[in-house]
Order: C-alpha cells, then structure tokens, then sequence
C-alpha cells in the first residue's frame, strides 16, 4: 500500500539491503543517512547483516561501504563471509568496501583524566572519505564500552557519534549484543531512535528458528510480525509472509492426476490448477504413489514438479517408483523434476518453510509435492505447523503453483477427524484406506472433498501394479463394496450364476424347437393320412359315377334294342 | 652488503642499540586530535612528569591524528589524548589528559603498584 505523498513533504529514503524478503517487510530497506540498531544475541547473524548490506551496496546499488570490526580481524571477517561468496578481498581492491579493525585491549589501557573519541572519528571519517562510503556497519560498537570504563562519557561520545555520522550523511548500521533489561546490553536504543531491528536465535525442542522483528521504524510503515530467516549458503534470507490477502486468482484450468480414472472421479478433468491437494491414509496405503503418478503426469506435459520429502532419498523414490512403470529419472534428467529430500528434524518449521520457499523461488515449478506433511506436526507444535502450512498455501497460491500434501493418518480413529486443522486449508482431498474384509487389506479411496467440482461419491478400489495405479471398475452388489477376493469370490460366483441361467435359457430353446418339429410332423402327418383318405374317396366317387354312367348307357341300349316307342331317333 | 666478520659486526650492533635505548629508555608517543585546551593540558602534564622522572632517558613524540588520520589506524588510537610507551615493553595505552600523576607513574613503570 503507498500512502499518498504530498508535494514538498518530505519523504524518508530508504537504503535497499538486497537481502532477500528484508527490503519487503520494511517496504524499502533501513532509513537512508539515518542509524538503524540490530541487536541479537550471539550467533544471530549480526555481523553478517552488515556485512550482506556492505557487499550488496557495493554491488547493486553502488554505494560503498567500511565496515569497522572491533571485534573480528580483517582475515577473519574476509574468511568468514567469503565462504557465503562474498568476495570482500576483490571489493576492497576495488575500493568499493573498507574493512576496518579496531583493537581494543582493556589491559593495555589506563585511564587519567578527561579524554574522547576523536581517535574513532578521526579513523572512520578517514576511512569513510577515502572510498567515498555510503554505508558504515559499526560491529560491535559496544565492545568499547569494555575497553574504556567511564561510561557516562562513553554514552556522550556515542551521541555524538550517531549525530556526526547522521551529519555525514551515511547510512549505519550498529550492532549491539542483547541486553537483560534493556533491549541491547548497555542501552543503546536510547540514542538511537530510528530504526531498531532485532534478532532472535530461539530452541524449542531441540530445533532451533531464527526470527527477526523491527521493533521500530521511525517514519516508516513495516511489518511488525516476528519473521523467520535463514542463514545459507547465500546470506541471510528472510520469509516476509504472514499473512497475505485473500486475493488470489482462482484458476478454471485443470490438470490432470495422472491416473485417468481419478480424473473422471474429479468431475473428469482432475484438479484445479493452482489449489491444494491433500491425500491422506494410513500407512502403507500408497500416498507417496500418487503424488509422484501426479509428479510424472506433470513432467510428461513438460510442466516443472518439485517433490519435497522427509522420507525417503531421492535414489530410493525413483527405484520404488521405478517398480511401478513410472521412470522419474528421465525428468530429473530433463530438469523437470527437482527432488529435495532434507529430515524433518534437522531443520525448524521457519526453517523449512524459507527453504521451500527458497527452491520455489529459484526452481519456479508449476507443481509443488510435500510427502508428507505430517513429519513436520513432529517438528512444532499444531497451532505452529498449522500457521506453516496457511503461509505455504498462501505463498503456493498468490504463485498459481498446484500444491499436492501427503498425510499420514494412524490406524484407528476417525482419520477425517484427526487432521481437521488441516484439511479445512485444502481444496481438495482424496482420503486412501485400507479395507479389512475377510483376512485381507485392500486399498480403496474416495474423494472426501473438492471445491468446486462435481466430484464422485463412490469408494474405489485400487491396485498399484508394476504399471502404476489402477483404479478398478465400481462393483455395485446389491448389498456393499466388496473389495479383493470376497469381490473376486462374488464375482465369480455372479458368473456361474450367469452361465446357469444362460444354460437354463439354452435348455428352453431347445425345447421350444423340439415341440415345434414335433407340432410339425404330426401336422405333415394327418396332412398324409388327409391326402390318403381324400385320394380314396375321389376314387369311389369315380367308380360310383362310372358305375352310374354304365347303368344309363345300358339302359338306352336296351331301349334302343327294344324299339319301344317305334322310332329309334335320338 | 655481505660483511667480512659478520660475528664481530653484529656484536658491534648490539653494542649501539643498547647504548641508544640506555640513552632514551623510554619512548613515548602521545596522540592529540587538534590543540584543545585538554590536548594542551596533556602535553603540559606529560613534559613535566618526563623531566620530573625521565629526564635525559626519554623520546616523546606528539601526533596530531586530525592532521595524520592514517596514523590511528596503526596504533588502534579509539580515544585523545592516548599516550602510549611504545619502550620499554610491555605497551602501555594511557588514555586522558594525563591530570593523575600517580596512576601515570605506576602506568610508566616508575612507580610499585599500591596495594
């Protein structure tokens, strides 16, 4: 949010550190020509701070720097940082940075009578005008309060060291070591009152998190949350997300599981682009099979997948994965598929979510896998890992990346119950379980929830086989899903009955035609006996009409020959 | 220079160095940053604890470090005036204006540390 600049106000400037995530949260970096305290207790990363904001003066902004150790050697500090790939020897040959040792031995000092620091300002304004330095990191200023004891004139003299630099117009940074009653040890807050950052190197359990807070920024609107950081190989880093708006485009696309099937189930197109997944079951169950049958699908459409594990080494997912037809080493190959497989204890739940974060950044992947999530409710506490995930999604989303999340539920228990802290961040979740029947587990899954689509409400059978994840086909019996050999053995048995019916069918038609060429001969058979009778009637019908014929022919014969009526005309 | 009798050549050496410290056993450099009234004071209150204790034996010398800024970086000078027996050794930082004629003197050696 930029707030609205009049014309003529005066706007405070900001020097960029170029740490990563810090130039965020303070929208813009430390107050330029201003001091700005860190304060943190040993280890914290105080003197690398400075000198991260030295080195990327002098390389991204072109500002040069002096750094005055009053505690480390030149060597040393060269040494120390060179191996974050500083390369501080180059930068001083370039005149871009001065290094600076001051050697305070309280042994060698006496003190009589009234003195200052000029010897201090005299040194750093030498050293500040022989490179033209913008920036001076002062680590650590207190330790003169070790050296010198009268500490009200020490007090005096910083002030006047913090107004001198201010008049230089350099902006500084002072490191001081935590204090038990005051913020830093001997109260150097109260001097300087622009800006003061402190950091903090917290154990809990045994895992330690680094955070960092700005308590204070004069003039300035910044976050006020506590941040993690992370101290690398790169420098300090910090994860500026705590809570990010609900703003987040919501995709139309989808993409696929990488089993057909399940897409079907998943109103039959598979997830939405850009949302989180969760499968959940208990052990055994094959969550780690589909998230990485999802993680080949990805690769296979050319899209980059990162597989996060707490579990396995990368060696050992792609031989287990190999086992199943799915060939993952051709796309780590290809660079589409990054694997980082780190223990879950070895860092804190900050400390895995800026590493996370840290890949995402530089491996910029379409997909993200996190197998399984639950190894890190190991590492913190739930309100902690449930804050961890909120940010991850959040970061996911706001970057359009899918995120798939394995969790392990225990045996036992309602296992949508157990994770409901969880799920309720998950748009989608596709639960695994194991179905106990009649000596046996099988595997089955169902789609618990998915927004905005119209998903499948069956339980689904599945095998993982050597060429990867089937999802067999819905038996619907009249009374339950039956899964392995009872649905085998009821199967077969529907199949007999089948055949038995289908003989019983056969058996009737053949029946039916037997009767039928039975109807038939009979019928051919009175129709000969009919042809037989018929044939010997006509024939005495014949004989009758001939023996009628006879008789008539005779009778006028006999006339004729009697000549009865005289004439014999016709 | 490769010397004939290098064995005689060296012991001549020691020989001068020694006689050189015996000459001034005590060297000392006293910074100020510009002539304050106090860089004045610390001069002052220097010269005459040297002639009160050291005379003849030792070389001081006075370092303006506002006109030799490069000069502080070697010694480590943090505060003015910073008075420092460079010989004999141990090194010894005196910071102030040098107004404590006693703590100096334990300071220089020249005097036990009271219990």
């Amino acid at each position: 949010m930029m707030r609205q600049v009049e014309p003529g106000e005066e706007f405070l400037l900001k020097s960029q550190t170029g740490i990563q995530g810090f130039d965020q949260i303070t929208e813009g970096g430390l107050p330029k020509g201003r001091i700005t305290i860190i304060v943190g207790g040993p280890g914290t990363g105080k003197t690398l701070f400075g000198m991260q904001y030295l080195v990327n003066g002098a390389n991204m902004y072109g500002e040069p720097g002096v750094f005055v150790a009053f505690e480390e050697t030149k060597k040393k500090l060269a040494q120390n940082t060179s191996s974050l790939g500083f390369r501080v020897n180059s930068l001083i040959k370039q005149k871009k940075l001065h290094i600076d040792h001051i050697y305070i031995e309280r042994k060698e000092i006496e003190e009589t009578g009234e003195y200052d620091l000029e010897g201090l300002f005299v040194r750093l304004g030498y050293a500040i005008d022989s490179i033209g330095a913008k920036r001076v990191v002062l680590d650590t200023l207190e330790a003169i309060f070790a050296g010198f004891s009268n500490e009200n004139l020490l007090r005096a003299e910083l002030r006047r060291l913090f107004k001198w630099l201010e008049d230089k117009g350099v902006s500084a940074i002072v490191t001081a070591e935590r204090g038990t009653e005051t913020l830093t040890r001997y109260g150097l807050e109260e001097y300087v009152s622009d800006c003061l950052i402190v950091l903090d190197h917290r154990i809990n359990d045994q895992i330690s998190t680094r955070r960092l807070r700005v308590a204070k920024y004069r003039g300035s609107m910044h976050g006020t949350n506590e941040y993690p950081y992370l101290i690398d190989e790169h420098g300090i880093s910090i994860l500026p997300i705590t809570s990010i708006k609900l703003d987040y485009l919501a995709s139309k696309e989808r993409i696929s599981t990488g089993i057909p099937r399940l897409d079907a189930m998943l109103g039959g197109k598979g997830y939405y682009k850009g949302t989180s997944i969760l499968i959940s079951g208990s052990a055994g169950t094959g969550k780690s099979s589909f998230a990485l049958t999802f993680a080949n699908s990805v690769c296979q459409n050319g899209e980059k997948c990162l597989y996060v594990t707490f579990e396995e080494a990368p060696d050992q997912v792609i031989r287990n994965m190999g086992s199943i037809g799915i060939d993952l080493r051709q796309w780590i190959d290809k660079g589409l598929l990054k694997m980082s497989a780190v223990r879950s204890t070895y860092y804190g739940l900050e400390t895995h979510l800026v590493s996370i974060h840290k890949i995402i950044e530089e491996f910029n992947p379409s997909v993200a896998i996190i197998d399984p999530i639950t190894n890190l409710v190991t590492v913190g506490l739930p309100a902690d890992v449930k804050s961890m995930l909120t940010r991850l999604i959040d970061y996911l989303k706001g970057k359009q990346i899918t995120a798939l999340f394995t969790n392990l539920t225990h045996l036992g228990g309602r296992i949508e119950a157990t994770q409901s802290e969880i799920s309720s961040l998950m748009d989608s979740w596709i639960l695994l379980r194991d179905i106990e029947l009649r000596g046996e587990r099988n595997r089955g899954l169902y789609v618990l929830k998915s927004r905005g689509m119209a998903h499948s409400n069956q339980i689904r059978e599945f095998l993982i086989c050597k060429n990867g994840i089937n999802l067999l086909d819905i038996y619907t019996g009249p009374s339950d899903v039956l899964t392995g050999s009872a649905r085998a053995a009821l199967e077969a048995e529907e199949k007999a009955n089948a055949v038995l019916r289908q003989d019983e069918i056969n058996a009737l038609g053949l029946e039916l035609e037997w009767k039928r060429k039975m109807a038939k001969s009979q019928i051919e058979s009175l129709q000969a006996e009919l042809d037989a009778n018929e044939a010997e009637i006509r024939k005495r019908i014949n004989e009758a009409k001939f023996k009628q014929k006879t008789l008539a022919d005779e009778r006028a014969g006999m006339v004729k020959m009697r000549k009865v009526n005289g004439t014999v005309s016709k | 220079m490769i010397s004939n009798n290098p064995v005689k050549d060296s012991f001549k050496e020691f020989k001068q160095a020694a006689k050189k410290i015996g000459a001034s056993n005590y060297i000392l450099r006293l910074y100020i940053s510009g002539m304050t009234s106090r860089s004045l004071q610390a001069i002052e209150n220097l010269n005459k604890i040297c002639d009160d204790e050291l005379s003849g034996r030792y070389k001081l010398e006075v370092i303006d470090i506002s006109q030799q800024p490069e000069s502080v970086a070697k010694k480590d000078i943090v505060a003015t005036p910073t008075l420092v027996k460079e010989l004999p050794l141990p090194i010894r930082k005196i910071v102030g204006d040098l107004s404590e004629r006693e703590r100096i003197l334990v300071a220089l050696n020249l005097q036990p540390r009271r219990k």
